[in-house]
């Protein structure tokens, strides 16, 4: 509905002849390059389209064939190469040795940090905290096999009751109840005495009556004092740290009917590198061993 | 209101269609004939220094011994350094460039409200080029008549043999304007074997030909068009001009009105065009402040020297507040021009006002930012430590009823040699510090490494024995002490144990 074209007075250009409400609008040119340059812009995204993927569509890769997975690959490839001499170290050297040297170490930390996460963390948790219901926490000074470089190698790589290798860390806890060796107040006062080892004593005629049937019943695999065995994987139940609860009817439910934990074997799965790396990582989480 | 009254009134009201007005415009090239003049003289000076120091500040070179980079002025993206003469700053302080930029936008903005356009007249790059390669267009075209001339004719052999040579000669300065762009980021004298046998990294090359490409643009063909249409800073720069400005400015009292030098009854503006023909963005300054004009001044020096041939006092076109403007003309406007008015109009000007609110305020802003910075500055640690302390656990429950929480360390070690400090925990708490891999100096003491220009990680734990008190959180304190003790580095971090309820 243009109304009438004027001139307007201060800048000496035409309206656009529209008026709204009163506004009139300056019918400013536009410098006609801005015009080339956006046909330039339609001319390069005509080219972009027929030269790279462009539409949702199985084989429209462009002509060029750049596919953005391969450049992905293509990267990685050259990450590893250039981390491979590195890596090579690493495999070749003990985790002593490699927490020795502090470039390797720095290696090692930053590369177990990650295969850590990418492997461990789901029982384990992000910083080796574990969970209580079976996985152990990585970051105390607790271990149930052992928590030297060797020891922690060697569970990663044969696992836990994994059934995949003949080195493969072992051991059965008798489920007492089930299988008819203590009745169920037996396994009650054993509770009570154990539960009193870690510093719980609410019944002490129950500890009493529990003691005997400790040193009968679990003192061949944990020990006399409760030490525990890492031979057997015979956790120690004089401290603090339970893996399945530490209160008395916890205990007492264990002892009824004990769940041994299972952690698969990463000897087929990750490369010797990788496995040192997360031993030299786990180590350094806190409760590394000589 | 029926139909035919409501389409009536939304029809055209003259009946009349609208004249055909062209949606879009041709450039009006702009030929800037040459002139001279102290303005141009600062403009050449003002040039001169910024593309020298352009051009050659990579070149020079600044010890900083064995292993560090020895180019004075580098940014080394690889490596995540910055070095300025006798400054290095790492990733983490790049505050420091950001001070740099609000302190330059600051100052920008003073500079404005004192003396107008004075950054886009005479120190923007796009105007530095620009006047290069026009220096360059004049020495081989000519000037303004006869590259207007040159234009016009047929493509002789003569005209396609300088018009190669003008681009040839923008290509060049714009080839090298690229090549010294990369060599802020690489060293420059290892750069140039590597750039010309081709082994230089791809990045190097595509920020050559981009800066090639872009100055060649910019400075060669869009020139004017960049500040009129494609540059942010002249739509808001005139939030910083007031009437105390001193701005590039026409006296129309005195010019007014203009015409043929000898006629009677007619201003100091004979019309003669000049400041029009050198302005470099084709504008009229006697239409008064318009937004193409960048504020050379070059219309000064134009004006001064056709007033200087007439004999007529010079400063038609000056820089000039628009308060005094106003006050001139409000003193003349009764007086018909001789020069009895332009003294009379001269005689009512006042120094402009440099100190106002607007100045004092940019100026304390610009004090505070200084001496932020220069704190920063002074306080800035050679030597720095990070504590990260774990949070997946936030602590340990130890086997005989200890906590236990570990913290990564990261000593930063800026300076050149790679010293060995002691690190220390301090708290209330009976603590215990242990490091794996550090040599122990002495209770809850270890003797740490560092690394020359770079970092060293250690994984620190810190241990609360069983039947100590425990709190929720305990204030700690890591320090890297020197050989003789003192604090090069504190880092305050904290302790944390079970809430109470999980104590057992
Ligand atoms: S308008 Fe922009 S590009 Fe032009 S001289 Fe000013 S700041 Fe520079
Ligand atoms: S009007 Fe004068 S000051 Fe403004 S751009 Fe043109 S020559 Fe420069």
């Amino acid at each position: 509905m243009p109304t009438k074209i004027e001139k307007d007075a201060l800048t000496g250009t035409d309206t656009t002849g529209h008026e709204w409400d009163g506004l009139k609008e300056l019918n400013t040119p536009l410098p006609k390059w801005w015009l080339y340059v956006m046909y330039a812009t339609i001319a390069f995204s005509l080219v972009w389209v027929i030269l790279y993927p462009a539409f949702p569509i199985r084989g429209a890769t462009g002509v060029t064939g750049w596919i953005a997975r391969e450049a992905v690959m293509q990267d990685v490839a050259a990450a590893n190469e250039r981390m491979a001499p590195m890596l090579n170290r690493i495999r070749e050297a003990t985790p002593q040795q490699i927490a020795a040297d502090p470039d390797l170490r720095a290696f090692a930390m930053a590369g177990g940090r990650i295969a850590f996460a990418n492997n461990c963390a789901g029982c384990h948790g992000a910083g080796g905290q574990g969970a209580q219901g079976g996985f152990p926490s990585l970051a105390d000074d607790d271990w149930i096999w052992g928590g030297s470089y060797d020891a922690i190698l060697q569970t990663i790589r044969h696992g836990i009751r994994a059934g995949e290798s003949d080195e493969e860390r072992t051991s059965m806890m008798p489920r007492f109840v089930a299988d008819g060796v203590l009745t169920v107040p037996q396994v009650n006062d054993v509770a009570a005495y154990v539960a009193s080892l870690g510093g719980s004593t609410d019944d002490a005629a129950a500890v009493e009556r529990g003691k005997p049937l400790y040193a009968d019943n679990c003192a061949s695999c944990h020990g006399e004092n409760a030490e525990g065995n890492r031979d057997v994987g015979a956790p120690r139940l004089n401290d603090r740290i339970w893996l399945h609860g530490g209160d008395r009817h916890a205990i007492a439910r264990f002892i009824a009917n004990p769940r041994m934990g299972v952690m698969p074997a990463w000897g087929g799965r990750l490369d010797p590198a990788t496995m040192n790396m997360l031993a030299v990582y786990v180590h350094a989480l806190g409760g590394g061993e000589n | 209101m029926n139909d035919v009254t409501a389409r009536a009134k939304l029809s055209p009201a003259g009946g009349s269609p609208p004249p055909d007005q062209p949606l879009y415009a041709n450039r009006q090239k702009v030929y800037p004939k040459a002139v001279s003049g102290p303005v141009r003289r600062a403009k050449w000076a003002v040039l001169v220094v910024c593309l020298a120091l352009y051009y050659l500040l990579p070149w020079i070179r600044w010890d900083r011994g064995p292993g560090a980079p020895d180019q004075a002025v580098l940014v080394d993206m690889t490596h995540g350094r910055l070095y300025f003469f006798f400054f290095e700053i790492w990733p983490q302080e790049v505050y420091f460039l950001t001070g740099l930029l609000i302190l330059g936008a600051i100052a920008l903005f003073a500079a404005t409200s004192l003396f107008g356009r004075v950054w886009c007249g005479f120190a923007c790059p796009q105007t530095v080029w620009t006047d290069l390669f026009m220096w360059v267009e004049r020495k081989i075209q000519g000037d303004r008549n006869e590259r207007m001339r040159l234009d016009k004719a047929p493509w002789t052999a003569m005209k396609w043999r300088k018009k190669v040579l003008t681009h040839a000669a923008w290509l060049a300065i714009a080839m090298a304007t690229g090549g010294a762009w990369i060599m802020y980021f690489n060293d420059a004298i290892e750069l140039w074997p590597k750039f010309f046998t081709g082994q230089a990294g791809a990045g190097v090359y595509l920020f050559f030909w981009l800066f090639t490409g872009t100055t060649y643009l910019l400075a060669g063909w869009a020139r004017e068009q960049v500040c009129t249409y494609m540059c942010p800073w002249p739509r808001f720069q005139a939030a910083m001009l007031d009437e105390n400005s001193l701005v590039v400015s026409y006296r129309a009292w005195r010019g007014e009105p203009r015409g043929k030098a000898k006629a009677e009854g007619i201003g100091d503006c004979v019309d003669c065009m000049a400041c029009v023909n050198v302005c470099p963005t084709g504008i009229d300054i006697r239409d008064g402040q318009q937004l193409e004009c960048i504020g050379c001044g070059l219309c000064i020096d134009a004006c001064d020297d056709i007033m200087g041939k007439l004999g007529r006092p010079k400063g038609l076109i000056a820089f000039e507040t628009l308060k005094n403007i106003a006050a001139s003309e409000g003193a003349t406007r009764s007086m018909s021009p001789c020069a009895a008015r332009t003294e009379a109009g001269m005689g009512v000007r006042h120094v402009p006002n440099f100190i106002r609110a607007r100045t004092i305020i940019y100026a304390g802003v610009l004090a505070a930012v200084v001496a932020v910075m220069l704190g920063a500055w002074l306080l800035r640690q050679e030597v720095t430590l990070a504590v990260l302390r774990d949070r997946a656990p936030l602590y340990v429950r130890l086997a005989d009823g200890g906590v236990r929480n570990a913290y990564t360390l990261k000593i930063a070690n800026k300076t050149r040699d790679a010293g060995t400090l002691t690190l220390a925990l301090e708290s209330h708490a009976p603590l215990t510090l242990s490091i794996q891999e550090a040599p122990e100096a002495g209770p809850n003491r270890f003797t740490v490494n560092t690394r020359a220009d770079g970092l060293t990680e250690w994984r620190a734990l810190a241990t609360l024995p069983p039947g100590a008190r425990m709190r929720e959180s305990t204030e700690i304190t890591f320090r890297l002490l020197d050989a003789r003790g003192r604090t090069v580095a504190r880092t305050d971090s904290v302790f944390l144990a079970p809430h109470e309820e999980h104590r057992r």
